[in-house]
């Protein structure tokens, strides 16, 4: 991608989260209302934020890769790969075939195993570890929530607040376009434009994106029509300031908290639907939809193989039920609807 | 009243053409006809071999208007779609209509029941948990409903088909009968599975609908006259929430004819959402293009007959 190699990519991506993330953090402890809303977040669902952290580490320490330093002759692993932090935690981790959770011998046959004891979760049918594949697609997961967010938000945005702000013919496009994508059942939308664009995980996004913004872009313009006739609007109109800076100064901080909301309660129904998608064929490599999907027939052998998509169905389990949590949090924390319902 | 019904049948065939044309621009030109002719007939097929193939699947003419006015892609589809010709199948070159008749039988066989089942679990269980509400029921029933829609579809398919299906050999794991004595126990299963997956969401959205209706003056007016608390669940606010209901319910019938994709290829039921399923497989774009029509002219067509029925109860809609 752009002419750079698809490791330093991900770890300038990673640099840029991170330090989106301190700059986030800055913002929120500068301003009463959020670092409030942080709070009161926090003393709600405390498990669920330092599970959902956990995985954010996971995925992290998986974004950040470089070359060398890899030991001569370990098994599975090209010369010169770039490798992350958690492939790294991993080398030399493979067996020759499937072998059971903290088995000393393999499954079939009963050969020794290499690292016998070592695999919590047991080995795939490759000899990978299902501890490591499971933890791999935590980066996957993340990748295709936050990717997705980040295309159809500012999407959503542009069209939604423009259409609200603006009204006239492009309010009646924009209402056009909504009523005409949101009239197409999504999931077929979805593998519609997946088939047309070719499967990776970019496309991937861009169809999620394609899809999920319609909803956002409605509340988003019907929040902005309403903003627009408040006083202070109107008063900034008079006193002659530009439609960009109404709409940067007053409109577009009056729906940040919408933003969040909109971002945490989408984000598991993204990672879910990737789930469908991997097992139609049409997933992201290297997520647990796949590992689902690929272990599928595995409970059909004799002997039974149940740990590879036990671990896969746990930890795209425990992610999404903690992302729920937080999420259901924070539109109690941030919506003033239920902040009235509450009073 | 005859201006509204108007207005709206207009706008509803304005969204069927932006569909169509967001279709147009989906399946002809970002992937255009050769590259789908390349992938029917493998990357090694002769340039003649593409040329027949486009030819006998009608793709062989400009893409638009203003290359041939006559003869180009763009009417050509608008006209078939309208007249329901939906011509031949990319992958087997058999006529989709024929498929789509076949395959609605099976599909909402699957489809009705796990509507009415789905509503039957759903409506009494939520009624409870609201009627607890701000409890330690209430939040427990809170609680297993976010369980229940934290857990992926496929796992609850792969779940029961291993422990009803494999290990208790209660039901078969999939298949699929016409004979009517046969045919509860083809979908014992899919429906089970179908209802679990859906009832986490379903019992929280009608749990806000009877909370919202709950803390209405009626239902104070009622406590007042000395109505027990039952009587104004079941009296006073499950009647009134009866409407937001009905609408989730009328919006969900026209996409009982797309079956479900999911459980039907799963389960195998030779339904529409096998159709799709085969179609995603073999890279079937005509089929898939037809679908996502049908099932796009089906919702258009719930919503305005909603719209247009809500025009003649309550006169407030119209004057908008």
């Amino acid at each position: 991608m752009m002419g750079l190699e698809p490791h330093i990519w991900s770890n300038v991506m990673t640099v840029l989260l991170v330090s989106g993330a301190i700059f986030v953090t800055r913002v929120v402890r500068g301003q009463r209302l959020w670092r409030e809303a942080a709070q009161a977040l926090w003393q709600r669902r405390r498990f669920a934020l330092v599970v959902v952290a956990v995985y954010v580490l996971i995925g992290l320490a998986d974004s950040v890769a470089w070359k060398g330093g890899v030991p001569e002759g370990a098994m599975g692993v090209l010369p010169n790969a770039p490798l992350s932090l958690l492939d790294r935690a991993f080398l030399d981790s493979r067996e020759a075939s499937y072998s059971a959770p903290f088995a000393d011998v393999e499954f079939y046959g009963g050969a020794p195993l290499r690292n016998p004891g070592k695999h919590p979760f047991g080995t795939d049918i490759l000899g990978r570890d299902v501890l490591y594949l499971a933890l791999k697609g935590a980066r996957v997961a993340l990748l295709i929530g936050g990717l997705t967010s980040l295309i159809a938000i500012p999407l959503a945005l542009l069209f939604g607040v423009g259409a609200g702000y603006f009204g006239g013919r492009f309010d009646d496009f924009v209402f056009f376009l909504i009523s005409t994508l949101a009239s197409m059942p999504s999931l077929l939308l979805l593998i519609a434009l997946i088939m047309v664009m070719g499967r990776g995980t970019v496309s991937v996004c861009v169809a999620l994106a394609v899809t999920g913004w319609v909803g956002f872009c409605r509340l988003s313009r019907a929040e902005t029509l309403k903003l627009r006739e408040l006083d202070y609007v109107q008063a900034a109109r008079a006193l002659g300031v530009s439609e960009t800076r109404i709409i940067f100064r007053h409109i577009l901080p009056n729906l940040a908290h919408l933003i969040v909301i909109t971002f945490v309660l989408t984000f598991s129904g993204l990672v879910l639907s990737e789930a469908v998608l991997s097992w139609l064929g049409i997933g992201v490599d290297g997520s647990w939809g796949q590992m689902i999907d690929g272990a599928r027939d595995e409970l059909s052998r004799e002997p039974i193989v149940w740990w590879n998509i036990g671990a896969a169905g746990t930890v795209l389990f425990v992610l999404i039920l903690a992302v729920n949590a937080v999420g259901d949090a924070v539109r109690d924390v941030l919506d003033p609807r239920t902040l009235r319902g509450q009073q | 009243m005859g201006a509204y019904v108007l207005r709206r049948l207009a706008y509803g065939a304005g969204v069927v053409l932006g569909v169509l044309f967001l279709l147009f621009l989906l399946f002809f030109t970002v992937t255009a006809p050769e590259d789908i002719a390349r992938k029917a007939l493998g990357d090694k097929a002769p340039p003649e071999a593409v040329e027949i193939w486009l030819t006998n699947h009608g793709y062989d003419r400009p893409l638009w208007p203003w290359q041939d006015w006559d003869e180009n892609l763009l009417f050509d589809h608008y006209r078939r779609m309208l007249t329901f010709d939906f011509g031949l199948s990319d992958a087997d070159d058999s006529p989709i209509i024929d498929r789509i008749k076949a395959g609605m039988g099976p599909s909402l066989s699957l489809t009705v029941p796990l509507l009415v089942l789905g509503m039957l679990a759903a409506i009494p269980l939520s009624l409870l948990v609201a009627f607890f509400r701000e409890t330690y029921i209430d939040r427990m029933g809170v609680f297993l409903c976010v369980l229940a829609m934290s857990v992926s579809t496929l796992l609850y398919i792969i779940g029961a088909q291993f422990l009803i299906g494999k290990v208790l050999r209660w039901y078969p794991i999939s298949g699929f009968d016409a004979n009517l004595l046969l045919l509860p126990r083809f979908l014992a299963l899919p429906l089970l599975v179908g209802v679990i997956s859906g009832i986490g969401g379903d019992v929280r959205f009608y749990r806000t609908v009877f909370l919202e209706e709950s803390g209405r003056d009626f239902v104070r007016t009622a406590r007042a006259k000395g109505a027990g608390e039952v009587r104004i669940m079941t009296h006073h606010v499950l009647r009134n929430a009866l409407i937001p209901i009905l609408t989730r319910v009328v919006l969900a019938i026209p996409f009982l004819f797309m079956g479900s994709l999911l459980l039907e290829a799963f389960f195998g039921i030779p339904g529409l959402g096998s159709m799709m399923f085969d179609a995603i497989q073999a890279n079937d774009f005509s089929t898939m293009r037809t679908m996502v029509y049908v099932g796009s002219l089906l919702f258009i067509f719930g919503q305005v007959a909603t719209d247009i029925s809500y025009g003649l109860v309550d006169p407030r809609v119209r004057v908008e």
